[in-house]
C-alpha cells in the first residue's frame, strides 16, 4: 500500500527537479500511470487487514480510490494538451502539486488513523492552494486566499474534534487510541458528550473541505478561477476524500450509540446544501461558478443518503463514483470551451457546439447526467437515494429532495443551453484553441464510461457499494 | 511548580486579550511568539509520571522552534516587505472583541468545570485557556481585515487547539504531533507566499480588496 503513496510522492519531487517546462507534463502521466497500476494491484490482491495498522485497504478506500484513478489518468491525459498550450506559463509547482494532491488524497483513503488522516487532509488544502493561482492574477490570487484560510479554519476545527475523540477513549480502560478499529470496538464505553461534540466538530471541519452548506463560501470562487483540469480533481476527488472522512467519523458516532443524532446532522445539512445550491445555480451567468454549486449540490446528496441510511446508503457511495466521474467530464469540458471563448460568462459564450464540436456537446451532456437523466449513471444512483428515503418513511425530506433537484435542473439548464446552442459568430474567440484529441478525448472517455455505468453495473462494483454501505448500517438494493 | 504553571495559562489568556485590542501588528507577531514560547514550555511542565519525557522534550522542541520562531521571523518579514505597521478599521472595533474575548474567557472557565474529564488529575485551567484561546482566535480570523492579522488569528487558534491537545500527550503518537506541527508551519508558510503576492498585485494586504468574486 506504500507504492500507492510513495510513488506519486517521489515523482512530486521529480517535477519539481525537471527542468523542461515542455517534458514536466510527461512525469504527471508517469505518476497517474503507476498510481492507476498500484492500485489495480491492490485490487487483484488486496493485502491482508492486520490489526493495528495505519493503513487499510477498507470497502471505502476501494470506492474513492477507484473514482479518483480513473479521474486522475484521465487529467493527466488532459494536462499533456492543456500545459502545451499554456507553455507560457511555468508549470513546474503546478505538476509538482497535482502528483503531491495524489499522493495525499491516498494517504487520506488509506489511513485509518484519524490523527493522520487530519495531517493529510491539510496537506491536501496546502498542497491544492498554490494550484489555485495558476493563473496569476488577481482574481485567482482572491479565490486562492478564501480557499486557504477558510478551509484551514475548518482544518484546525476538525483538529479539536479528533482531540475530542480521543479524549471520548481516553478514560482508564478506554482503547487511548486514534485507530478506527479500536474506536469502533470500544463502542459504548467512549463517552457519548465527547463522541457527540467531536462529530460536530469533524463535521464542521471536513464539511468545510467536503464544500456542505453554509460552509461552501470558498467553493464557487475556487472553482471558478481554477483551471478546469484542477476543478475536476477537486470537485471529482478530493470532495470525496472529505466526504469518506466524514463517513469514518460516523462509523464511531454509529459504534458509540449516537446514531440518530449523527444521521439527522448529516441529513439536514445535505437538504441544506441541495437547497443552497437551487437558489444560486437559478440564473447563474457564470458556468463554472455554476459547476460550483452543482458540487455543493451533490455533496448535499451524499451527507442525505449516509444520512439516511438503508438502501440509501448504498445508492450514496454509487453516487460518489458517478459524481466524480461526471465533474471530471464537465469540467474538463468547461475548462475547454473557457479556453477557446476567452472567457466563462453566458454574456460572451455561446455556439459551444459549433465551435468545439466534442467539447460542446460533452458539456450539454454532463450536465444531462449530472442531473440525474437517464441513462447515465447518475440517475439510478440519485434513484437508490430517493427510493431509500421512501423505504425509510421519510416522505417530506424524500418529496423535498425530489423538488430540488427538478429546480436545479431547470436552472442549469438555461445557462447549459445558453452555453451550448446558438451561432457563435462574433463571440469572442481565443486562437489555438480548438478541440484537440489531447484535449477532447479524456473527458469523452469519462463520459463513455459514466453512461456504461448508467446501462450496465458489474455485480463486483455492486457488492462493493454494498459493503461500504454496510459500514455505516445501510445496505445495497 | 504549580504556581508556575497556572502563571503561564494565565498569561496564554492575558495575551489573547491583548491581541483582540491591538493594532499594532509588530507587537501582536510579538505576542503570539512569547505565546507560543510559553506553551512550548507546558508539556515539559505538565509532564508528570508515567509520561514519556522523551516524547515531552521533543514536542516542546519542536513547538518552540516553529511557534516561538520560524513562524513569528518569517511574519516579521512579512510585515516588512509591506511595509504595513497597524490593523485599521476592524469589522468589529477592538474595545468590542476584547470584550466578546473576555465574555468568552468567563463562559470557559464557568463551562469547563462541569466537562467530564477522564482524568481527575488534569490541571484545572487547562480546558478553559484552551477554549478561550480558541474563540480568541476565531475572533481575530473573523473580525480583521489585513491578511497578516487574520494569520495571527489562525496561529492563535491552533495555539489554543495545542493546549487541548497537551490532555492527549499519551494517546497522541509523535509522529503524528510532529506532522500536526509540520503541517502548522507550513500553511502559513504558504500563507505568507500568498500574502506576498496579494501585496504585489493590489498593493496592500488589505483582504477588503479581495472582493471582486461574489454572486
Amino acid at each position: 500500500m506504500l507504492f500507492v503513496i510513495a510513488v506519486p510522492l517521489a515523482l512530486a519531487a521529480v517535477a519539481l527537479l525537471v527542468p523542461s517546462n515542455r517534458r514536466r507534463p510527461l512525469v504527471l502521466l508517469a505518476g497517474a500511470l503507476l498510481h492507476a497500476a498500484g492500485v489495480a494491484a491492490l485490487f487483484a490482491s488486496p493485502p491482508p487487514a492486520r490489526p493495528g495498522a495505519w493503513l487499510a485497504f477498507d470497502p471505502l478506500a476501494k470506492v474513492t480510490l477507484l473514482t479518483t484513478t480513473a479521474l486522475f489518468v484521465a487529467a493527466a491525459i488532459y494536462a499533456q494538451g492543456y500545459l502545451a498550450r499554456r507553455d507560457d506559463r511555468d508549470n513546474r509547482v503546478f505538476v509538482g502539486g497535482l502528483l503531491f494532491l495524489l499522493a495525499t488524497m491516498t494517504t487520506v483513503a488509506l489511513s485509518h488513523h484519524l490523527g493522520m488522516s487530519w495531517v493529510a487532509i491539510e496537506a491536501t488544502t496546502l498542497g491544492s492552494a498554490p494550484l489555485i493561482y495558476f493563473n496569476h492574477n488577481a482574481r485567482s490570487l482572491e479565490a486562492a486566499w478564501k480557499y486557504l484560510l477558510i478551509c484551514s479554519l475548518g482544518i484546525a476545527l476538525a483538529l479539536l474534534g479528533t482531540f475530542f475523540l480521543a479524549l471520548s477513549g481516553a478514560a482508564p480502560g478506554g482503547p487511548r487510541s486514534l485507530l478506527l478499529e479500536d474506536l469502533i470496538r470500544a463502542g459504548p464505553m467512549l463517552s457519548r458528550p465527547w463522541v457527540r461534540a467531536a462529530f460536530v466538530f469533524l463535521l464542521v471541519g471536513y464539511g468545510t473541505k467536503m464544500g456542505l452548506a453554509p460552509l461552501h463560501s470558498w467553493k464557487p470562487d475556487a472553482y471558478g478561477e481554477a483551471p478546469g483540469l484542477l476543478g475536476a480533481l477537486l470537485a471529482g476527488g478530493l470532495t470525496n476524500f472529505a466526504f469518506l472522512s466524514i463517513v469514518r467519523v460516523f462509523q464511531v458516532t454509529r459504534a458509540a450509540g449516537d446514531e440518530a443524532f449523527a444521521r439527522d446532522a448529516l441529513v439536514g445539512l445535505g437538504l441544506l446544501s441541495i437547497a443552497l445550491a437551487a437558489v444560486f445555480v437559478v440564473g447563474q451567468r457564470d458556468f463554472k461558478r455554476m459547476l460550483a454549486y452543482s458540487s455543493v449540490e451533490h455533496m448535499g446528496i451524499l451527507a442525505l443518503g449516509v444520512g439516511l441510511g438503508g438502501a440509501a446508503a448504498g445508492g450514496a457511495f454509487f453516487h460518489s463514483m458517478n459524481n466524480g466521474l461526471t465533474k471530471g467530464v464537465l469540467f474538463l469540458s468547461a475548462g475547454n470551451i473557457h479556453r477557446a471563448f476567452g472567457s466563462k460568462t453566458t454574456d460572451d459564450v455561446r455556439g459551444a457546439a459549433r465551435r468545439l464540436p466534442i467539447s460542446g456537446p460533452l458539456f450539454l451532456a454532463g450536465f444531462l447526467a449530472v442531473t440525474g437523466s437517464p441513462p447515465f449513471s447518475p440517475f439510478f444512483s440519485e434513484f437508490a437515494i430517493l427510493n431509500g428515503a421512501f423505504g425509510e418513511g421519510r416522505f417530506l425530506v424524500g418529496g423535498l429532495f425530489l423538488a430540488l433537484l427538478a429546480v436545479i435542473f431547470v436552472g442549469m439548464a438555461t445557462t447549459v443551453l445558453a452555453v451550448v446552442q446558438g451561432d457563435p459568430g462574433n463571440a469572442p474567440r481565443v486562437p489555438n484553441s480548438g478541440d484537440s484529441w489531447l484535449t477532447a478525448a479524456p473527458p469523452f472517455a469519462l463520459m463513455l464510461l459514466v453512461l456504461l455505468l448508467g446501462l450496465f453495473l458489474p455485480k463486483s462494483l455492486a457488492e462493493l457499494f454494498g459493503a461500504a454501505a454496510q459500514l455505516v448500517g445501510g445496505r445495497w438494493e | 511548580m504549580s504556581s508556575f504553571v497556572d502563571l503561564v495559562f494565565i498569561l496564554v489568556v492575558v495575551i489573547d486579550l491583548f491581541l483582540l485590542a491591538s493594532s499594532r501588528l509588530g507587537a501582536s507577531i510579538r505576542n503570539v511568539a512569547i505565546q507560543g514560547a510559553l506553551l512550548a514550555s507546558l508539556p515539559l511542565l505538565l509532564a508528570g509520571e508515567g509520561h514519556h519525557l522523551g516524547h515531552a522534550v521533543l514536542l516542546a522542541g519542536g513547538a518552540l522552534a516553529i511557534k516561538g520562531f520560524l513562524i513569528p521571523w518569517l511574519m516579521f518579514r512579512a510585515i516588512r516587505e509591506a511595509s504595513i505597521r497597524r490593523e485599521m478599521e476592524p469589522i468589529v472595533g477592538f474595545v468590542p472583541s476584547m470584550v466578546l474575548g473576555g465574555v468568552g474567557v468567563a463562559l470557559a472557565f464557568a463551562f469547563s468545570s462541569r466537562l467530564p474529564l477522564p482524568d481527575p488529575g488534569t490541571h484545572a485551567f487547562l480546558v478553559p485557556t484552551a477554549l478561550s484561546t480558541v474563540w480568541a482566535g476565531l475572533l481575530l480570523v473573523v473580525t480583521r481585515k489585513k491578511a497578516v492579522s487574520q494569520v495571527l488569528g489562525f496561529l492563535v487558534l491552533e495555539n489554543g487547539v495545542y493546549v487541548f491537545g497537551l490532555l492527549l500527550s499519551d494517546v497522541m503518537p509523535v509522529m503524528v504531533e510532529a506532522g500536526v506541527l509540520l503541517d502548522l508551519f507550513a500553511a502559513v508558510f504558504v500563507m505568507g507566499i500568498v500574502m506576498f503576492h496579494i501585496n504585489r498585485e493590489f498593493s496592500s494586504l488589505d483582504t477588503e480588496k479581495l472582493s471582486a468574486l461574489k454572486d
